[in-house]
Parts: C-alpha cells; sequence; structure tokens
C-alpha cells in the first residue's frame, strides 16, 4: 500500500455503473476493515481528474454511448495509465474490462481502448446474458468463479495476458475461455458486484494491493450458500 | 393561429358495435366470452386471454375498438398502475372509463379491457414502456402521460437512452397527441420534446410538464440529445453541453398537496402511503384536466382508491395486519422504503423471468432505511439479498416461507416489500387479495 490507508477509486460513477457495479466497492472495503485495514473509497466522476495514487481502480460496466465516452476521458486523464505504472491493481467489469483492451465496438463504431490489456473487443452473433461459471487458472488459487453475463461483445486475448477461467458454463470471452489477467490487472465478463458471488477473488485484489500473503479468513456463510445455490442452478438448468 | 388536428375534442361519437365491421364484431364477442369463460374457469382475470383469442381473429380489433372512444395512455418504469387507478377515479367525474385496472399492460390487455367496456365513451389505458409506440399506432390517444424511466429487468430491457428514443420517434408521428411529461426526470423531457424544438425556452404548446419528484438519478446523468454531463442543484438539473434543461412544470406537489397550473392548491388526502403517490395523484390530475376535469370535482374521487392489484393492500393474518407493496427495480424500492411504515419489514426476492433474472440491481438499492427495523428475508433469491443486506450492515433473519414470516414478527403491522412474482407468490396466499 502507498499509505497507511487503502484506497479504492471507483472510475466513473456517473457512467459506468449500469449493473450494481457499486457493489464491489463496497465489499472490497467491508473485506478490508474486517481484517483492520483503514479504508478509503474515492468516486471519481467522469469530469473529475483521476488520482494517481490509489490502490485499487474498479471500472464499471455501462452501455455503449457511456462506455465510448467513458474510454475517451480515460485516455484524455492519463491518470490510470500513471497508476498502472506504479503498481496499482485495476479491476475491471463487462464494458470496464473491454475498455481495458486496446479496441473496443460501440453503437457500431470502433474505439480506441486503454491499451493495458492485450485483448480487442467485437461484436458477437448474439448477446450473451445467462449464469456464467468457469474454473479459474490454477496460478490465482481460487474456488470457481460465479456470475451473471449480459454483453454482445466477443473478447479475443492476445499473448500479453491469461484467461482468468476456463467457461464450464456461459460465454464470457468466447465460449472457451472467461475474463483475463495480467500482472494486477483483473477483467471479467460476471457483471455488476461480481465480487459477492466472489469473495475470493475480492480477498485476491486485497492481496495485491497491500501486498499480504495471507488474509484472516471471514465468516462467508451467505456468500457460501448463495455461491451453492447458483452451482445447483446452473446444474439443474443444464441437466 | 393553426389549428392542430386533435382527434378528440370534447365530442364524442358515440362508440357502438354497430360501427365496427363484422369481423371486428365477432372478434370483440369472442374476447368477451373467453375472458369471462377464464374468469369462471379461475384461471385469473381472464384479460390477457381474451384479448389474445380477439387479436387472431382481427388483427386491428384494439384500433376498431378505440375508435371514437377518448383514450388516455399512461406509460413509464414505475407508478403506472397506480397512476392509471388514479386517473381512471379522476376522468370518472365525466361518467363511466373503461381501463385494464388488472395490471394488463400489452396490447392484449387493452383489447379485452375495450370490449368488456361496451360504449363507454372513456379509456385511461396503462401500457407497458417497451409497447408504447405500437399502442399509440392502434388507439391513437388524445392524452398520453410519460412518468418516468429507469433500468429494470436488465437482462432484456431495451436501454434507458433506446427507450427513450422510441417514445420520441412515436409521439413526433403523433403531433397532435397532448402529452402530460415529468418534468424532473432528463430521459422523459428529452422524449416529449419535438426534435426540432428541445430547446425548452420555448415549451412545445401541447406539453403539459408536472413534477411529481425523481428519487432516482443514476439513469439521467448522461444527456441523450448531445452525451455531455447532466447537472443536478436542488430539483433544477440542465445539461452542461446543450439547451436541454428542466422544463417549469406546471402542475407541481407540495407535502399534502397539488397545485394546478393557475396556482391553486387542492389538499389531497389519499388511502395509499407515501409522497410517491402524492406525485401519481398530481399527475392523474393533469391527465384528467386534458379531458376538460376540474381538480376540485376530481380530487374527492382519489380518496376512494385503496389499493391498486393488491399493491398497498392490507390483510389481517393471525393477528398481524400485512401489507402489501410492489418494488420492482431500485427506483420502485427506494419509493417503497419511503412508503413503509417503522414496523418489522419482509422482504421478498425472486429472479423468475417476469422479475428479469438478473439480481444485481440489488446492490444499487441502499437497504439503510431498514436499519432499526426488524427485517425478514425470503424468496427464490434470498441468499443474494443476504448477501446485500451483510455489505450494508443491516441485520436480518432468513425465513423459508411467508407463514414462518408472519408467526416470526410480533402481533401488529407486517410491512411487506416483495418484487414482481415474489408479490404474486405472497398475493396468492393471501387469496388474490385485491
Ligand atoms: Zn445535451
Amino acid at each position: 500500500m502507498s499509505t497507511e490507508t487503502l484506497r479504492i477509486v471507483w472510475i466513473y460513477p456517473d457512467l459506468l455503473s449500469t449493473y450494481g457495479d457499486r457493489g464491489n466497492a463496497l465489499i472490497l472495503a467491508r473485506r478490508a476493515q474486517q481484517r483492520g485495514f483503514p479504508v478509503e473509497v474515492l468516486e471519481v466522476r467522469s469530469d473529475q481528474q483521476l488520482p494517481t495514487t490509489a490502490d485499487i481502480y474498479l471500472i464499471g460496466g455501462g452501455e455503449d454511448g457511456p462506455q465510448a465516452l467513458g474510454a475517451q476521458r480515460l485516455l484524455a486523464d492519463g491518470g490510470l495509465h500513471r497508476a498502472v505504472a506504479q503498481g496499482s491493481v485495476v479491476f475491471g467489469v463487462c464494458a470496464g474490462y473491454q475498455l481495458l483492451g486496446t479496441s473496443f465496438f460501440a453503437k457500431g463504431t470502433q474505439y480506441q481502448g486503454l491499451e493495458l490489456l492485450d485483448l480487442s473487443s467485437d461484436r458477437g452473433p448474439s448477446r450473451a446474458v445467462g449464469e456464467l461459471a468457469g474454473d479459474v487458472d490454477a496460478r490465482l488459487g481460487l474456488p470457481p468463479l460465479t456470475g451473471f453475463e449480459n454483453h454482445g461483445g466477443r473478447t479475443h486475448l492476445g499473448p500479453g495476458v491469461s484467461p482468468l477461467a476456463r467457461v464450464t458454463a456461459g460465454v464470457g470471452n468466447d465460449g472457451a475461455t472467461e475474463g483475463a489477467w495480467r500482472g494486477k490487472l483483473l477483467g471479467t465478463y460476471s457483471h455488476g458486484p461480481a465480487l459477492a458471488r466472489n469473495p475470493a477473488l475480492a480477498d485476491l485484489l486485497l492481496r495485491w494491493a497491500t501486498g499480504a500473503q495471507h488474509l484472516p479468513p471471514l465468516d462467508d456463510t451467505w456468500a457460501d450458500r448463495l455461491r451453492a445455490e447458483r452451482r445447483t442452478a446452473v446444474a439443474t438448468a443444464r441437466a | 393561429m393553426p389549428i392542430s388536428r386533435v382527434r378528440w375534442s370534447g365530442n364524442l361519437a358515440r362508440v357502438t358495435d354497430a360501427k365496427m365491421p363484422l369481423r371486428a364484431k365477432v372478434a370483440s364477442s369472442v374476447s368477451r366470452t373467453a375472458a369471462a369463460l377464464s374468469r369462471a374457469a379461475g384461471r385469473g382475470d381472464g384479460s390477457v386471454i381474451g384479448g389474445w383469442l380477439g387479436l387472431k381473429i382481427d388483427p386491428e380489433l384494439l384500433a376498431h375498438l378505440s375508435a371514437g372512444r377518448a383514450i388516455a395512455l399512461i406509460s413509464g418504469t414505475n407508478g403506472k398502475t397506480t397512476t392509471t387507478r388514479l386517473a381512471a377515479a379522476a376522468v370518472g367525474v365525466l361518467g363511466r372509463v373503461a381501463t385494464n385496472s388488472f395490471g394488463a399492460n400489452m396490447p392484449t390487455g387493452h383489447t379485452s379491457a375495450l370490449a368488456k367496456a361496451g360504449s363507454t365513451p372513456y379509456a385511461v389505458l396503462e401500457v407497458d414502456e417497451h409497447y408504447l409506440a405500437q399502442v399509440i399506432e392502434a388507439t391513437e390517444p388524445h392524452v398520453v402521460a410519460l412518468l418516468n424511466l429507469s433500468r429494470d429487468q436488465l437482462d432484456r430491457a431495451k436501454e434507458v437512452a433506446m427507450m427513450a428514443q422510441l417514445w420520441r420517434a412515436a409521439l413526433a408521428r403523433h403531433p397532435d397527441i397532448r402529452v402530460v411529461a415529468n418534468a424532473d426526470d432528463p430521459m422523459v423531457v428529452w422524449a416529449a420534446s419535438p426534435p426540432a424544438t428541445h430547446d425548452q425556452r420555448i415549451t412545445p404548446p401541447h406539453v403539459t410538464w408536472f413534477s411529481a419528484g425523481q428519487r432516482w438519478h443514476d439513469d439521467s446523468w448522461v444527456c441523450p440529445e448531445c452525451g455531455s454531463t447532466i447537472q443536478r442543484s436542488g430539483e433544477q438539473w440542465w445539461c452542461t453541453g446543450c439547451p436541454l434543461r428542466r422544463p417549469e412544470p406546471q402542475w407541481t406537489v407540495d407535502e399534502e398537496g397539488v397545485v394546478d397550473p393557475t396556482g391553486a392548491w387542492y389538499k389531497v388526502k389519499l388511502q395509499l402511503p407515501g409522497k410517491v403517490n402524492i406525485g401519481n395523484a398530481a399527475t392523474a390530475l393533469a391527465v384528467a384536466a386534458e379531458f376538460g376535469v376540474r381538480p376540485f370535482d376530481a380530487v374527492p374521487r382519489l380518496g376512494d382508491v385503496t389499493s391498486v392489484a393488491g399493491r398497498y393492500a392490507q390483510v389481517v393474518r393471525d393477528g398481524r395486519t400485512v401489507r402489501l407493496l410492489l418494488a420492482k427495480n431500485p427506483a420502485s424500492w427506494l419509493e417503497a422504503f419511503d412508503m413503509a411504515d417503522e414496523a418489522p419489514t419482509l422482504l421478498s426476492i425472486n429472479a423468475r423471468d417476469p422479475d428479469g433474472l438478473d439480481t444485481s440491481w440489488l446492490f444499487d438499492v441502499d437497504f439503510a432505511p431498514l436499519r432499526g427495523r426488524l427485517v425478514l428475508i425470503t424468496g427464490d433469491r434470498a441468499y443474494d439479498l443476504a448477501v446485500r443486506l451483510e455489505v450494508n450492515d443491516v441485520p436480518f433473519q432468513y425465513v423459508r416461507t411467508f407463514d414462518d414470516a408472519v408467526r416470526a414478527v410480533p402481533p401488529g403491522r407486517l410491512e411487506v416489500i416483495a418484487n414482481y412474482t415474489a408479490f404474486q407468490d405472497i398475493r396468492a396466499e393471501l387469496d388474490r387479495v385485491n
């Protein structure tokens, strides 16, 4: 951490907050506080300058127009690139995930992305809507990913990133892989409050941000019940 | 002054079956009979099946049934069922009013409501926002009321801005329709403003603006006209990049009453809870005024409305007074917290088809107003809600069924806030209370 306080920045909630994205900031803050870390959450609107010294940056989902506008503002601002160069953690969801790549499609036009991850997105043959599940890259040491996806894009990964997960239900990037990560940057199509269903992923981001090897376990009874219930629902739907 | 084409100008054509083409007569009769049979068989109120059969026989049936009637359409993401009921009560000053009071708000429901209505000269119809353009074409209404647009059932609903565009295009094709629209919702204002004259310094003469407040702002930070940021200060809002801004409303709300365009204040005593419903009453009075109904005559009738398709209904069960509140998207949850008393509260969440399959929106709702109340949770997706409430620091107790909830609270009031199918499930347990 750069200071004694863990600083979390939620990027452009005025543009990119279509699917309960606030949840990720709330969950990270709570899980850090429960481990005794003082936390500060900053909501930075698209007409404000992005601070460059925060520990975790969150980018959420959004409709086509706001997504294109958000990318333009972030490119013009340049703050996120400086933060990444200094080792900050970035977590992008849905439209926010696509933004991190080299290009994406919105309103039928190709837009330049932030080029922080080696991936590009285009339009898929159909909208991917429904439960999303996958087995996470073993190097990350996480239990299976679970979430809900809702996106028209498909994402193609370059050699500079690793897939976050192998898809076991839903579409993700392309029906085979889901999400991507490199260093302390991670993106997923598991949209909205993705961390509500994946507390271990929240803790991974916190470990990256704090440098802690281990974090004390928390009571995740309700999240575990939710995960189990969703796993059963996906299995039942497939049977 | 140019004379605008108005389909209805105070003189009502008599609506009779005799004037309809034979095919429409048969279809209308089949629709009525099927609805009655369906009701008799205990399969709901029959308004969908009857209309569906009628439209099968005559696809133009809705247009035939609308001809010669003075019709108001009421649409928006939230509040349309209640506002339709209040507007029907207000227009009732003039005589009988046809309405789809069971919330069957698609063309089948409208067809059924009008087929049942015989020669009733007036109709106030609730319209699903996705169908508004189509129903405008079919019914050629006198008035269209636009309440609000916000996120709802995101896994399949059209984006909010796209919906506003569809509304706008439909109204642009019918410049003679009188529009009653919410000045507090930028998406609605843009939809109600003709493309050439959205400069609000020139209010188009056929739009009447009302202010019913807007608790939910998170879908209107970006201007639908130019993509710039929308700024807010108090009740005012304006685009930072183009002339779109809040028009001056002619109908407004204060604590317990409604102010009409002449500045006259009317005390509005409703049996429905919350400030939200005073806003719905203002909208209903503005709609009725387009038919020539004076607020003075309409206000007493609004107080007769006790519940709307089960919403706000109160039922006594095992010594508990259970009140039902429907909340189906983030904006309406904020309104439900405003309406509910400080009492034990059951929250029930499903994510079946009519609800939308995605529960992410739970994180768009701040449940903090429930702190300090005894909170119980149930429903298909109670665990999603549990995780949300935990993060929100709202203590809760999980119960498996509605009956368990009733047993878990002390005698007295139990507020129930549920989303669509969860609401219907509980309503069924209470013998389809209306
Ligand atoms: Zn603008």
